[in-house]
């Protein structure tokens, strides 16, 4: 093992190694308790290491990671920019650890930071209502397709059921449709990559209960014909429902509401700098306009005309998306973000990432196709495969883009730098991409070389699931 | 952080930089690259005033600040246990906490390991042979369980058998989740605090997919007859979803044993302080259902240089891939959370969590039993071993006590006109003694 690392693995045999958590024999413990032998198990084996120990595998651990303060991450779609450490300090203060069921009375700082974050979501989407439950943008989309759903019931037209998504939209749009139970319909895009309004009216009909649509589009492109497709859907007596994965694309130049969207979700993991924390926690807020505020999940929270914050039931919620109310340290975090960069620094936010994603398009060696682009940019690497590009990119030192996705691009690099790099660091990116152009096949196909783990065998993972201890040899 | 002007303190760009790249892309102006019709152009503001660092965080203080310093003795489904300070420290380390979902195995070998190593807590602890890589919290977990047993039971049905004791909240997710699946979901009946297992016989039947039950209960009560359900559960051919928590299963009896086929629950109660209901759900389940699993799978695999590495798997379950036919449409999860949780797991190793879960057997016993001792109040309710948390009947009105407790400085539950609910572990059971002096106080 050329790597062989000793705070994160163990020797056990002359060419074998094991994670060093792996290491179970000697701690077994034997359950002797204050209850009933049968009310209880028998052992537990379970690793335990002394602290300085366990201080060096985690760090061993978290130095074969790569995040964005090691580095460029123009990982399309997610939005991977710098997150400021102060909203940690202000998420681990002791007043943020309430208990959920505390009484409204003695809570009354949480009410009203999640009031303010309620409000400023609403300014900043143009929306007239806002719930924080929802814990990730999947969810934000779910409870989207609850209210929708409750909207239509109220309105007699229960019989609703189709969903309409663009081709090019997120995989969560089509799972968290079929969540509610709604049959998905595909809308296939036109040549510029947008929304093809033909096969939207042809699509659009009295099934219809909503469209789900990403503006800009995944593809980096504003979906000029909004308010021509709104009208199409509201004429039809659908919804139309704005995923907000790209909003970093528009801070402070349009909003949802004004463009016509009813619903909408937040991803405060990406617009508003929350960690992403190797895959989450996030947070998806979910905007609406006045006539969907009475469908809102419960609690809700509102001003008081004494000044307080109360919780309450609106009066035709569709309940419950999450136990409690959501992630709230992530929300805390977004609601300190927001406030520090107010007006100029989210509307400078937007303009330098739209700035950003334009210039290193300009500099990348492969096929740009479509355009003007916004936050981000989707390049095709033509004949090489996008996925053994993203390899070899590795090797340069950089995290690569999200490939193979969006599908309407052959052999997709979607590419978002976000606002934080500098002009050298997208020159150093757009050297990494311009360089993986110029390598051979057999190289990019052997690629990675240069990181911890050389490629890894995705087919044998999936033939022979090996998914804890007990199933490693 | 200074000297850029009014813009963005963390866009980096220099005004000759902007100029340069504006000349690259052949605009003059940035706006000029922003493809949006005037007709929907936003031309005001938002009206938020930019701030300092300093001034933000004091923003956010002042109103966290009228929060008032309550003990609490709270429980019901978010629970706090102390948490070591290594795990801040580590999970705050910047390439764990920066990092996303991880796409490229090869730069993100460190997370995958440490998701893998909680998988495996998690199937040691259950004793089924498969554990995600997390859900979003106990409720959305649940509903999960309800989803994939209503895919992988041979014969159809659509109903789903919850105990009455679960929170209306965990329901109505439940309910919101499975609704699409046509699902219905049902409470069935407990007793003295238990399972009612000839209630649940009564309610079961060949149309049931799941029946739900915890351990222990959402009010404290450790649940005597998980193998009853089980063997009744499973002559009914549906799925047995057990809700717990890797804190109580480390000395209640292990799921695999009463025959859980899957297990649920809020991993949260390591490795985060409370956080007002913020969570990590858990989903371990028995490894044929392994292709109906929602979530992320972290396994292990082998390099090109055949060393040992870690990688998601089984993408194929996934809504990236699978989109509409997913077996969830989860996608970012609490991949961090879970992350302090296999931290404070193994700092606690196998002896520190069994200790600490014995712990949490003794400490409501003794408190419950200083409760009983005042007049007009009696402790527990239910004459059953407890795990944290137990209900108390009083004489006096509930809703009352609680409230004159508040004025005292502690948080109970009230959870029915005569009935509180206590819970106690290591992060308040200093206070337990002043609470039973403070109880005394306000009934008499
Ligand atoms: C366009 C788009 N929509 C929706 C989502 C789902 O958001 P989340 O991962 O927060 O659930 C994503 C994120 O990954 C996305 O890129």
């Amino acid at each position: 093992m050329e790597h062989y690392d000793q705070a994160a693995y163990r020797q056990v045999d002359d060419d074998q190694y094991e994670p060093l958590l792996a290491e179970k024999d000697e701690t077994t413990t034997e359950v002797e308790s204050p209850l009933p032998d049968e009310l209880t198990r028998d052992e537990l084996e379970l690793p335990s290491l002394a602290e300085p120990e366990l201080a060096r595998h985690y760090v061993r651990l978290s130095q074969q990671n790569y995040g964005v303060d090691s580095g460029p991450y123009p990982l399309g779609s997610c939005t991977m920019k710098y997150n400021p450490r102060f909203t940690e300090d202000v998420a681990a203060l002791n007043a943020a650890s309430v208990h959920p069921d505390r009484s409204a009375e003695s809570v009354q700082g949480t009410l009203e930071l999640q009031h303010d974050l309620q409000d400023y979501l609403g300014r900043i989407g143009g929306m007239d209502a806002v719930t924080l439950q929802p814990p990730a943008g999947a969810a934000g989309e779910f409870a989207g397709i609850l209210l929708a759903d409750a909207y239509h019931e109220a309105n007699d037209e229960g019989h609703r059921d189709e969903v309409l998504i663009p081709d090019s939209a997120h995989g969560t749009n089509f799972a968290s449709a079929a969540l509610g139970g709604y049959d998905v319909v595909e809308l296939p895009s036109g040549d510029d990559g947008r929304v093809d309004l033909d096969a939207l009216d042809a699509a659009l009909g009295e099934n219809t209960a909503a469209l789900m649509l990403t503006n800009p589009n995944t593809l980096g492109l504003f979906e000029r014909d909004i308010e021509r497709i709104a009208d199409m859907v509201h004429d039809a007596g659908g919804l139309l429902y704005y995923d907000g994965a790209n909003l970093n694309a528009l801070l402070g130049r349009a909003r949802p509401g004004d463009m016509g969207f009813d619903i909408m979700h937040f991803n405060v993991h990406k617009t508003f700098a929350t960690p992403h924390g190797g895959g989450g926690p996030g947070a998806g807020p979910v905007g609406v306009t006045e006539a969907l505020a009475e469908f809102l999940p419960e609690p809700h929270v509102r001003q008081t005309e004494t000044e307080k914050y109360e919780r309450y039931t609106p009066e035709h919620s569709v309940g419950k998306v999450h136990g409690f109310s959501g992630n709230w340290l992530v929300l805390v975090k977004a609601f300190a973000y927001i406030d520090r960069l107010g007006d100029d620094g989210l509307s400078d936010a937007s303009a330098k990432a739209v700035l950003n994603a334009n210039y290193l398009a300009e500099q990348v060696d492969y096929n740009v196709p479509l355009g003007p682009f916004h936050h981000e940019f989707v390049a095709s690497a033509g004949d090489q495969d996008a996925a053994d590009v993203a390899k070899r990119m590795l090797d340069y030192g950089v995290h690569p883009p999200t490939t193979k996705w969006p599908e309407l691009v052959d052999e997709a690099l979607m590419t978002e730098p976000t606002e934080v790099e500098t002009k050298d660091n997208l020159d150093d990116l757009a050297d990494a991409f311009n360089a993986v152009a110029a390598d051979d096949t057999e190289t990019i196909e052997n690629a990675p070389n240069r990181t911890t783990a050389r490629r890894i065998d995705q087919t044998s993972a999936a033939r022979n699931p090996r998914l804890s201890w007990y199933d490693l040899d | 952080m200074s000297g850029r002007g009014s813009g963005s303190p963390y866009a980096p760009h220099t005004d000759a930089e902007t100029e340069a790249m504006l000349d690259a892309v052949g605009v003059d102006d940035v706006e000029a690259l922003f493809d949006i019709p005037d007709s929907v152009h936003f031309d005001d503001k938002f009206g938020i005033d930019a701030k300092s660092e300093q001034e933000a965080v004091v923003e956010t203080k002042k109103r966290l600040r009228r929060n008032d310093d309550l003990t609490e003795f709270l429980g019901r489904g978010h629970y706090e246990h102390y948490v070591p300070s290594l795990v801040d420290h580590l999970a705050q380390r910047s390439e764990f906490l920066t990092s996303y979902t991880q796409y490229q195995p090869e730069v993100t070998q460190g997370f995958l390991q440490a998701l893998f190593e909680y998988q495996s807590m998690l199937v040691e602890i259950t004793g089924l042979g498969v554990a995600n890589c997390s859900m979003y919290d106990e409720a959305t977990a649940l509903a999960e369980a309800a989803l994939l047993a209503k895919r992988v039971r041979a014969a159809d049905g659509d109903r789903v058998l919850v105990p009455d004791y679960v929170r209306d909240g965990h329901v109505s997710v439940l309910e919101n989740y499975t609704n699409g699946a046509e699902v219905v979901v049902e409470r069935y009946g407990t007793d003295a605090g238990n399972v009612d297992v000839d209630a649940l016989a009564d309610a079961i039947d060949d149309d049931v997919v799941m029946v739900y039950a915890e351990n222990p209960t959402t009010t404290g009560a450790v649940e005597e007859h998980l193998n009853e359900i089980g063997d009744l559960v499973d002559d009914h051919d549906a799925l047995f979803c057990l809700g717990s928590d890797p804190v109580a299963l480390s000395l209640l009896q292990r799921p695999v044993d009463v025959g859980a086929d899957v297990v649920v629950g809020d991993a949260s109660v390591l490795g985060l302080p409370t956080s007002y209901g913020m969570g990590l759900g858990v989903f371990a389940c028995r490894e044929d259902f392994l292709r109906q699993v929602p979530g992320r799978l972290v396994g292990a695999s082998e390099d090109a240089d055949d060393n040992r590495a870690y990688t998601l798997t089984l993408q194929t379950r996934e809504q990236h891939i699978r989109k509409e036919r997913a077996t969830s449409n989860i996608c970012t999860n609490q991949a961090w959370v879970a992350l302090r949780a296999a931290i404070h797991a193994a700092s606690l190793g196998s002896e520190g969590l069994v200790n600490l879960a014995e712990r949490m057997v003794e400490l409501p016993r003794d408190l419950a039993a200083d409760l009983d001792d005042i007049t007009g109040v009696r402790a527990p309710v239910h004459d059953r071993h407890h795990f944290r948390e137990f209900l108390a009947h009083t004489d006096q009105p509930a809703p009352a006590i609680a409230s004159d407790l508040e004025a005292e400085g502690f948080a109970v539950h009230a959870v029915g006109d005569h009935r509180l609910q206590v819970c106690v572990t290591d992060a308040n059971e200093h206070a337990a003694d002043r609470l039973v002096a403070a109880v005394e106080e306000v009934t008499h």
